[in-house]
């Protein structure tokens, strides 16, 4: 009982020693699960319960993932992912963080575009897929213009959130010391709604990434991981999909992992808005 | 100005807003530069939903929606809240379970739907398991933020006055996290919803909403050449009016069934996420964190 007790007392993260072999635990052990998985999806693909078309073992994922990649085929889909990916995003990020900004500090803004947003919002991203290809057709504007569309929502949720949570009386005391109104906004609005603003962007990249994928599948884009993905079925081709997949996970990962993580350590972090 | 006539403004000004975006839209679907197939007028979208709810087409494909989703999230709930926890709990659960969950959450749930095709054939079960996949994460996640941040001084008060091992776990760590894991059923949900319109439009099933949207014609070829199908709506085929008309008065539907989030200090309160969850837990308050939090 004891031992539970104080396993779930959170004292903080046992501090970092600088030597190796505590090191290679921490790896060792963060290896150990995914080699657990990956030992019994080779015996389930090994078993035959699937077919061993539909279930590839593992080292012929890991052929069709190195023969892709050094074909140049792996590599052309991923850039046009990404490169999507961040169009439609910055286009989100664009016009969510300004209305967002202009709901949060303008009562007029709101109560204009308020109706609006959250009648749009609850529906499902991929529910307007298929209006947006009627509308300007398939390929590369539609699934960008869709990313855009679907991740402006949360960013702009979470900028109008925060611009109206930054506390009144910071407002009030800056303004009693004289500050005009862009040094108000510069220096006291938007580092104070910034938390608010970087998690409604990580929500959006996260809501973007998952749309794209799926928009990619029915949008017949020429190159695309989703298309990868989709293409791969109707052959059959199962270890080009989860190499696919790998990938996905992959580009995921980094961009949590070395994007967001890091704009937020350098900024809302480093200004003291929350602890790391 | 008082509180009382800044309301009845805001909401004056809402109307207004509706009824000017609804009226460029009638104009945009009258001035002919769409086919009316294409952008149908709004009398149009509201007959086909008229029509569809009085034949009862409509209810049922909502209700093989709910049903895919609630067993989905049903499913996302009952090993999400218990795997939260042990992770929170145990170290060892942690160091195996976390570096999955981190490296799995990244997918999206769309990305998984071919494949489940393949190994789970088309229907009930792979849209299940991709509802069942989408909604998972977050429910692991959350929990498991919740446990852990669970205030220490709580626990070594309740050890203190002599709880045992149980009343510390039911009346210490699962009210103190609860905040948290209703966040993440609120995000779950979320996330089924998406995940459920997408697999059926993908993984073509026979009913559900998400295969109103995309049912562009009935098909006489396999269902793999929607692709096809879709080309064809586009090229204005006369039988692709329906599509059009039928996804419409879909999102129309959508819109009014989730209807109206209603927005209020602040907090965004997603309706259609409320009216789930007031069924599941009437301790709403405890809910005060914003839906963002991740």
């Amino acid at each position: 009982m004891q031992d539970a007790v104080t396993a779930t007392i959170p004292v903080g993260e046992v501090p970092d020693r600088p030597q190796v072999r505590d090191r290679l635990r921490v790896v060792m052990r963060s290896f150990f699960p995914f080699i657990v998985v990956g030992v019994i999806w080779e015996i389930i693909a090994w078993s035959g319960i699937f077919p061993r078309r539909l279930f590839p073992t593992i080292e012929e994922v890991a052929a069709s993932f190195a023969r892709l990649t050094v074909a140049g085929i792996l590599p052309h889909h991923a850039l046009d992912t990404v490169i999507r990916l961040l169009t439609g995003f910055a286009l989100a990020a664009l016009i969510g963080v300004t209305i967002g900004v202009l709901m949060g500090r303008s009562r007029r803004a709101e109560d204009i575009c308020l109706p609006l947003v959250s009648i749009c919002a609850p529906i499902p991203g991929l529910a307007y897929a298929p209006l947006f290809l009627l509308w300007f057709g398939l390929g590369n504007i539609s699934a960008v213009l869709l990313v855009g569309f679907v991740a402006a929502f949360p960013i702009l949720f979470n900028s109008w959130t925060g611009v109206k949570a930054v506390k009144e009386i910071w407002v009030r005391s800056a303004q009693s010391m004289g500050a005009d109104d862009r040094r108000l906004f510069r220096h006291v609005i938007l580092p104070g709604a910034l938390p608010y603003i970087l998690t409604g962007l990580r929500l959006g990249l996260a809501q973007a990434w998952r749309i794209l994928v799926a928009v990619e599948m029915l949008a017949a884009v020429p190159w695309g991981l989703g298309w990868l993905i989709f293409g791969a079925r109707e052959f059959l081709n199962t270890d080009a999909m989860l190499a696919g997949i790998v990938v996905i996970a992959l580009i995921g990962l980094g961009l949590e992992k070395f994007v967001f993580q890091k704009i937020e350590d350098y900024t809302v972090v480093r200004w003291g808005m929350i602890t790391s | 100005m008082t509180e009382q006539g800044q309301r009845t403004r805001s909401i004056i000004r809402a109307v207004v807003t509706l009824a000017i975006a609804a009226t460029l839209y009638e104009l945009l679907a009258r001035s002919g530069y769409f086919a009316p197939a294409l952008l149908p007028t709004i009398p149009a979208i509201m007959r086909t939903l008229i029509a569809m709810l009085a034949n009862g087409s409509m209810i049922e494909h909502a209700a093989f929606t709910m049903y895919r989703v609630m067993f989905g999230f049903g499913l996302a709930v009952a090993v999400g809240i218990p795997l939260g926890i042990l992770m929170a709990r145990f170290q060892r659960v942690e160091n195996f379970f976390l570096p999955l969950v981190s490296a799995l959450m990244p997918i999206p749930s769309f990305a998984l739907v071919p494949l489940f095709m393949l190994w789970f054939g088309i229907g009930n079960l792979t849209t299940i398991l991709i509802v069942f996949y989408a909604a998972t994460f977050p429910m692991v996640f959350n929990t498991w933020s919740g446990v852990r941040s669970v205030n220490p001084l709580w626990l070594r008060a309740a050890g203190a006055m002599g709880a045992d091992e149980q009343s510390l776990f039911w009346k210490v760590i699962i009210p103190g996290a609860s905040p948290f894991i209703i966040t993440g059923m609120r995000q779950a949900f979320l996330r089924a919803w998406i995940a459920v319109v997408g697999a059926e439009m993908i993984a073509a099933s026979d009913w559900g909403l998400g295969w109103v949207i995309f049912d562009a014609r009935n098909f006489s070829t396999p269902i793999s050449c929607w692709r096809r199908c879709l080309l064809s709506a586009v090229s204005a085929m006369p039988s692709s009016g329906s599509c059009s008309v039928r996804s419409s008065a879909q999102l129309c539907s959508d819109g009014a069934w989730c209807a109206w989030p209603r927005v209020r200090n602040g907090k965004q309160e997603w309706s259609l996420l409320k009216f789930v969850m007031s069924a599941l837990c009437t301790t709403r308050r405890a809910a005060k964190c914003p839906a963002s939090r991740t």
